[in-house]
């Protein structure tokens, strides 16, 4: 059994979150760009152009890209052939929250439902676990930000609505949210399970590059599909009209009980921040 | 494009020349006020009681900035979404509240508001924070610290960027532009 210190992750994840909140993706950056050169709208490519600027201005000053540094979301795969030595694996996970939120200078937005009081250290983390053969862990660090959560949703379809119903209800969510999410969004979109593992698997769906097709090609042709649909709506960058609504959308599929379709919907922003490591 | 240079506070006759997708660079003070800032100072509001600051005039940025780094005045501080600010925004403006920065779309009432009380809704990119940051020189805390992130800050502001929404008729850039590119 291979062992892996409790410390370890610690430092792992207090980097991560740090790493995904100042520096913008490369795949995010290459959106952009195309974007830059194909959006119709001259509002719209100024919009880009003020993004990809932030990003500079963001990594050079190791400043996050957005105030909102988000709510700390964690998968986190498990080799069974691993050992945590040196303290609890979900106590290190969280610790490393604590670490990246204060050493970073990262803004800590999670509070009591209730109450809102804040606890100041943006614990606890979603923490998402799933057990793999091998003796490694990889974790996906996810800073998710509110505004575009937001406008997530999950409805549970009649059969017989099918795929175009699925497509639709997708297409009419984004529409829905219009400016509020911080457009151009990248949207997860979990198909089939249960009520909750859709929602699960739209939000895992955003930890894919963007560009980034689904293995099934039949499921890439949807993706390609809802895309272009979604960017013909003229919501554009920040809702100011224009062709660039969305720079992507993912759809992770599982079957599910005969009497239900179940479908969830989780917005991205732009900035569409994630990283990984395996340990 | 137009592009106009003012200076807060506002008075009315700023707001009414404004137009939906104006650039505006905003110079003076703004001050910071987010979810449950608003409840307070409509709290205060309802039992008839001063507010910490005096809105007359005055521009309130829907922001909850980062933590400043050692030698800066302020962390990333791009805009939050506005509709959540919606039910205290009409009160506000009534009392003088000539503008607000945010992002995402603003309902029915707040949009008669502006018209009714002569206001403007601007927005700022949203996920710019540490561009937008740039352009504030200076911030303190002046009510409500013990909201953190949620506190009201009193922002000295040089050609801070936003673009305009909503104007004092009615006027929606929301609407407008993406009718424009709908196929």
């Amino acid at each position: 059994m291979r062992e892996i210190q409790a410390e370890q992750i610690v430092r792992a994840v207090r980097d991560l979150f740090i790493d995904a909140n100042c520096n913008l993706g490369e795949d995010v950056l290459a959106a952009f760009d195309r974007a830059i050169e194909t959006d119709e709208s001259p509002v719209a490519r100024e919009v880009i152009r003020e993004l990809k600027e932030n990003a500079r201005i963001a990594r050079d000053e190791q400043s996050p890209i957005c105030q909102d540094t988000g709510l700390a979301v964690l998968f986190v795969e498990v080799g069974q052939d691993v050992h945590v030595t040196g303290g609890g694996l979900k106590e290190a996970l969280n610790e490393g929250v604590r670490k990246g939120y204060g050493e970073g200078y990262l803004r800590k937005s999670a509070c009591h439902p209730f109450t809102r009081a804040n606890t100041k250290d943006n614990t606890p983390a979603v923490i998402h676990f799933d057990i793999v053969p091998g003796d490694r862990i990889r974790i996906v660090a996810v800073p998710k930000g509110g505004g575009a959560e937001n406008m997530s949703r999950v409805d549970m379809l009649s059969p017989s609505a099918g795929l175009e119903g699925i497509k639709e209800f997708v297409v009419r969510r984004i529409e829905a949210s219009g400016s509020n999410p911080c457009p151009p969004t990248v949207v997860g979109v979990g198909v089939g399970g249960t009520f909750e593992r859709s929602a699960l698997l739209a939000k895992k769906a955003l930890t894919r590059r963007i560009g980034e097709r689904n293995a099934d090609p039949e499921l890439a042709k949807v993706e390609i599909e809802v895309l272009e649909r979604i960017n013909r709506l003229g919501i554009g960058p920040m809702g100011y009209g224009g062709n660039t609504t969305a720079l992507d959308v993912f759809f992770e599929v599982e079957p599910c009980h005969i009497a239900s379709l179940p479908v969830a919907v989780n917005v991205q922003c732009h900035a569409m921040r994630h990283k990984e490591t395996v340990l | 494009m137009a592009e106009i240079r003012l200076k807060t506070p506002l008075t009315e006759g700023d707001v009414e020349k404004l137009g939906i997708g104006d650039r505006v660079l905003l110079t003076g003070v703004l001050y910071s006020a987010r979810d449950a800032a608003h409840k307070r100072l409509f709290d205060l509001i309802q039992a008839g009681k001063d507010l910490p600051v005096d809105i007359r005039g005055q521009v309130i940025y829907y922001v909850g900035p980062a933590p400043a780094k050692p030698g800066r005045p302020i962390g990333s501080a791009g805009p939050t979404t506005s509709y959540r600010m919606d039910p205290y925004a009409p009160k506000l403006m009534e009392m003088g509240l000539k503008g607000m920065i945010g992002k995402g779309n603003r309902g029915a009432e707040v949009v008669e508001a502006m018209k009714k009380y002569k206001a403007v809704y601007f927005g700022a990119t949203g996920g710019a924070g540490a561009l937008l940051a740039r352009s504030i020189r200076k911030a303190e805390t002046v009510a409500y610290e013990d909201l953190g992130p949620e506190a009201i800050q009193r922002l000295e502001v040089e050609d801070f960027p936003v673009v305009v929404i909503n104007d004092t008729k009615g006027n929606d850039l929301y609407v407008e532009g993406a009718k424009k590119y709908r196929r």
